[in-house]
């Protein structure tokens, strides 16, 4: 009985796997497996792309992806910041500075074979002017609404005028483009990977702009999910989701050098460490964020590890309705002074790290080799303290826990010697610990219950107010000062449209920045990526905008 | 018994009402709301409540409440936040990797569990007693994500034996049907597939079976000595039935009752998600993405993630009374 019984059981697990098996089609195009490798690059990311077309998105990831299918109208020069040409040759603007004229390359084909023109550039750019309904929400567009405001009609009382203006065909490859009023974002924004031009064939056969649902539960389009379709030298093939693993694969119909590598995988291993094992047994090669203490390690494996020139910044942020002694200038020069910059640097910060003088690295126009400086001093801090009667200071000062930016790996640390500096001088603090997001943030960058805490900044593009605009072109509860004289000086800098006017004037908003000490610039940190023994090819970009074109197996 | 799983599962609803009630309410009082993950250090406060007012988080409870019970009444779970796509898209491609990562560490630790805690109580006090009983106390004490490092550090960075990460190799380009790719790698012939993702399974599995196993050995061995000293036992003994039969039907059976409520336990418990093992190994299921959805305050995966759990949770207890009847018929479900 028991015997029968076990072996019927057997049959009939012997017969469902039978049944089950060769029940369903092989999809697999033949092209997979293990023995092409050397052609195919599989790069670790620490998080899944969130959408695939880049106009939609704002994550690193996404972008990343984007990078490699899509191409802009002007793009950062290989490994720098400033522009130079993308899918236009060249462009100007008129006399007023508002009409820009782009001068197309042509013969380039997008991945669905359709042709790249003055009215396909048109067609994205009204794409994303005349949005409507869920494409106005911040968290849609996230890149339009920083760097043109609002749209065509805008929707909500909260969105600012538009920017952009009109886009106008004038010939197969001259492109007219006009704005509201000058601004020092163009063309430098275009470089943004969200300005990517799109096929607009695909965009209308996919619905790219039919994002539906409601505001709390947004539905994106299958253009944004499984067809993104740009110019770029690699073409879109599978999202695993499952797997977590994205591939894209070589366009061959490419204007320009075409890719080396028939394919890349990105695939996402969330944790450091999981990336650095993988790496090591080889299960991807390459991978980004590598954490500060690991690039000498790495380096003496015989990895290659590119270090970016840094565009970042690290600063320790006053806030001036915090403590009331925080608004009197004297106490946050004397805060600067008492900081040993190039300490942190040397000690807590990766190989390459600078120590800051003003809130925008040196590689962006408008950086000011003469403003006031606060070199460690011990005896100025206190000297200024005491003068402005602030000689008990108490301050509460808040750092993030679980978490490390590309400015900022370890924020205890880097907590733990300012205070030190902070104490030195006499000033008592109050460290306060907590988790990044969402707590964090939210307390530090509202309300006015915190006197000191630290952030920083990565650039998006190559402009100086990306950096500093960014900060203080406005009252912000992060630094809780109403400076009109400064906001008024941001506006006029930003309206200039002679390019060496407004260099000038970015000069002048260091050295003002520098004098009024709303914060202390500490630092600008190299991030790293690593890539595997004999890939080569890749060039590290401060913008993190590596394409793997070029990339290849020696 | 048909009545009392009908009854069980009728259960469930109240159970997922109030549920659904505690959750909505704790997780609406987490500070800090998704906008801010959404927006890291970009964020102000003018663009957090413009996202507030689009999620409408604005709102008061009651109507957010209102929307999320109408939606689900429909089997809509809604968007993730984070990843801007469908709950339930989401849990059907997590769901069946922590499934197979569960199932491949329960065989793990049944399979070793139950003969050495079964060996380790009729041997009582021999060394392969000390050494499992010891060794199942080292089990529970090292942390999983430790013995994760190690074994990977030894068998994939070292030896090359096995995969450090993930579920599959990437490029094989495998065929997708159910999302558990050992079965749809079977369904589709692509052998390799198959065969490399049972091979991705192995050091996670072990992993995080050694908690399971400990568990599993030290039950066994307490079960089997408690049977063993049983009247019925002896009697067995005496009236001279082979060992084989005093071992299966006597002692085995008698002892399984208690190891089978364990293992209904820790195989729920593994379901809700191994968050470390998934982490650590880059392995894409449930535990991992719910730890970034707390840290995201991606509230429709928190909701809808914990919902469906909680469904399997019970479906599995469910499972495990249903089970207590076959093993020994004195129990009756009622």
């Amino acid at each position: 009985m028991r015997t029968s019984r076990r072996r019927a059981a057997i049959a009939v697990a012997a017969v469902a796997v039978l049944a089950a098996s060769g029940c369903a089609e092989s999809e697999r195009d033949g092209s997979g497996g293990n023995t092409a490798v050397k052609d195919t690059l599989v790069f670790g990311v620490a998080g899944d792309p969130k959408v695939l077309d880049p106009s939609l998105a704002s994550d690193g990831e996404s972008l990343r992806v984007a990078r490699q299918i899509f191409e802009t109208l002007v793009r950062p020069e290989e490994g720098g910041t400033k522009a130079s040409p993308g899918l236009a040759e060249s462009w100007t603007p008129d006399a007023a500075g508002t009409t820009w004229t782009f001068k197309l390359r042509s013969g380039v084909k997008f991945h669905d074979g359709t042709d790249f023109n003055a009215e396909a550039v048109c067609a994205n750019f009204d794409r994303w002017y005349n949005s409507t309904g869920l494409m106005q929400s911040p968290d849609v567009t996230p890149y339009w609404q920083d760097v043109m405001g609002g749209f065509a009609k805008n929707e909500s009382a909260e969105l600012p005028p538009s920017l952009f203006k009109s886009c106008t065909a004038k010939d197969a490859t001259t492109v007219d483009m006009a704005f509201t009023r000058v601004t020092s974002k163009i063309p430098s924004a275009l470089m943004l990977p969200s300005f990517a031009i799109h096929s607009p064939a695909a965009l209308k056969q996919y619905e790219a702009s039919n994002i539906t649902g409601t505001a709390d539960d947004i539905k994106y389009p299958s253009y944004a999910m499984e067809h993104p379709t740009g110019t770029g030298p690699f073409k879109f093939k599978t999202w695993d989701k499952p797997n977590k693993s994205l591939t894209i694969e070589r366009n061959d119909a490419y204007w320009g050098d075409k890719a080396k590598l028939k394919t890349i995988v990105f695939r996402t291993i969330s944790d450091e460490n999981a990336r650095k094992q993988a790496l090591r047994s080889g299960d991807i090669q390459g991978f980004d964020l590598v954490g500060p203490a690991d690039v000498e390690p790495l380096k003496g494996e015989g990895f290659n590890v590119l270090t970016r020139p840094a565009f970042n910044i690290l600063y320790m942020a006053i806030n001036q309705k915090g403590n009331p002694a925080l608004a009197k200038p004297e106490v946050r020069q004397a805060i600067s002074y008492a900081i040993n910059r190039q300490a942190l640097v040397d000690s807590k910060l990766p190989p390459g790290a600078k120590a800051a003088s003003q809130f925008m690295p040196d590689t962006v126009e408008g950086w000011n080799a003469d403003v006031k400086k606060y070199d460690y001093n011990v005896e100025e801090a206190k000297k200024l303290l005491a003068a402005a009667g602030a000689s008990n200071l108490k301050l509460k000062f808040h750092y993030p826990t679980e978490v490390t930016r590309p400015y900022m790996p370890s924020p205890k640390d880097i907590y733990e010697l300012l205070a030190a500096d902070l104490k030195a001088v006499g000033i008592e603090v109050e460290g306060i610990p907590l988790k990044w997001s969402p707590d964090y943030l939210n307390a530090t960058t509202s309300g006015s219950a915190h006197d000191l805490h630290l952030l920083g900044w990565t650039g998006d593009y190559g402009d100086a107010y990306n950096f500093i605009g960014t900060m203080f072109d406005r009252q912000k509860d992060e630094w809780g000062f109403n400076n009109a004289p400064l906001f008024a000086q941001f506006k006029d800098a930003d309206s200039t449209a002679d390019q060496a006017q407004r260099v000038e004037k970015y000069k002048a908003l260091n050295a003002a920045i520098a004098e009024f000490a709303p914060g202390v610039p500490i630092s600008h940190s190299p991030p790293a990526i690593v890539f595997g023994k004999g890939l080569t090819g890749i060039t590290p970009s401060p913008l993190t905008d590596e394409r793997f074109v070029g990339a290849t197996f020696s | 018994m048909i009545r009392f799983i009908v009854r069980r599962l009728l259960q469930l609803i109240p159970t997922l009402f109030g549920l659904s009630i505690l959750l909505f309410i704790w997780l609406r009082r987490l500070p800090g709301g998704p906008e801010t993950a959404i927006l890291g250090e970009r964020g102000t406060p003018e663009l957090r409540a413009q996202i507030r007012k689009n999620l409408g988080l604005d709102e008061p409870l009651l109507i957010q409440y209102g929307r999320f019970m109408k939606r689900m009444l429909k089997l809509d779970l809604g968007t993730s936040i984070s990843t801007k796509r469908e709950v339930m898209t989401e849990f059907l491609e997590r769901f069946p990797g922590t499934v197979e990562l569960t199932i491949t560490a329960m065989i793990i630790a049944i399979g070793v569990g139950i003969p050495l805690g079964y060996l380790a109580a009729r041997r009582r006090g021999s060394f392969l007693d000390s050494a499992s009983v010891g060794g199942s106390l080292i089990g529970i004490c090292v942390p999983v994500f430790f013995l994760a490092y190690v074994l990977k550090a030894i068998f994939s960075e070292n030896l090359q034996l096995f995969p450090s990460s993930g579920r599959q190799d990437p490029t094989l380009g495998a065929t997708r049907i159910t999302n558990f790719f050992v079965l749809d790698g079977l369904m589709t012939r692509e052998w390799d597939a198959a065969l490399d993702a049972l091979w991705h399974l192995i050091l996670p599995g072990i992993a995080l079976a050694s908690i399971p196993l400990a568990i599993i050995v030290r039950i066994t061995r307490a079960s089997v000595l408690e049977v063993l000293s049983e009247d019925y036992v002896r009697t067995a003994q005496s009236k001279g039935l082979n060992e084989r039969t005093i071992r299966g039907r006597h002692i085995l059976r008698n002892a399984m009752l208690p190891i089978v409520t364990v293992i209904g336990l820790l195989t729920g418990g593994l379901l809700s998600g191994a968050v470390l093992t998934e982490t650590v190994f880059a392995f894409s299921g449930i535990g991992a993405f719910l730890y970034e959805a707390i840290s995201n305050r991606d509230y429709p995966v928190l909701m809808g993630f914990i919902m469906i759990i909680a469904v399997f949770y019970v479906l599995v207890n469910l499972l495990v009374d249903v089970s207590y009847s076959l093993i020994d018929p004195r129990v009756r479900v009622r």
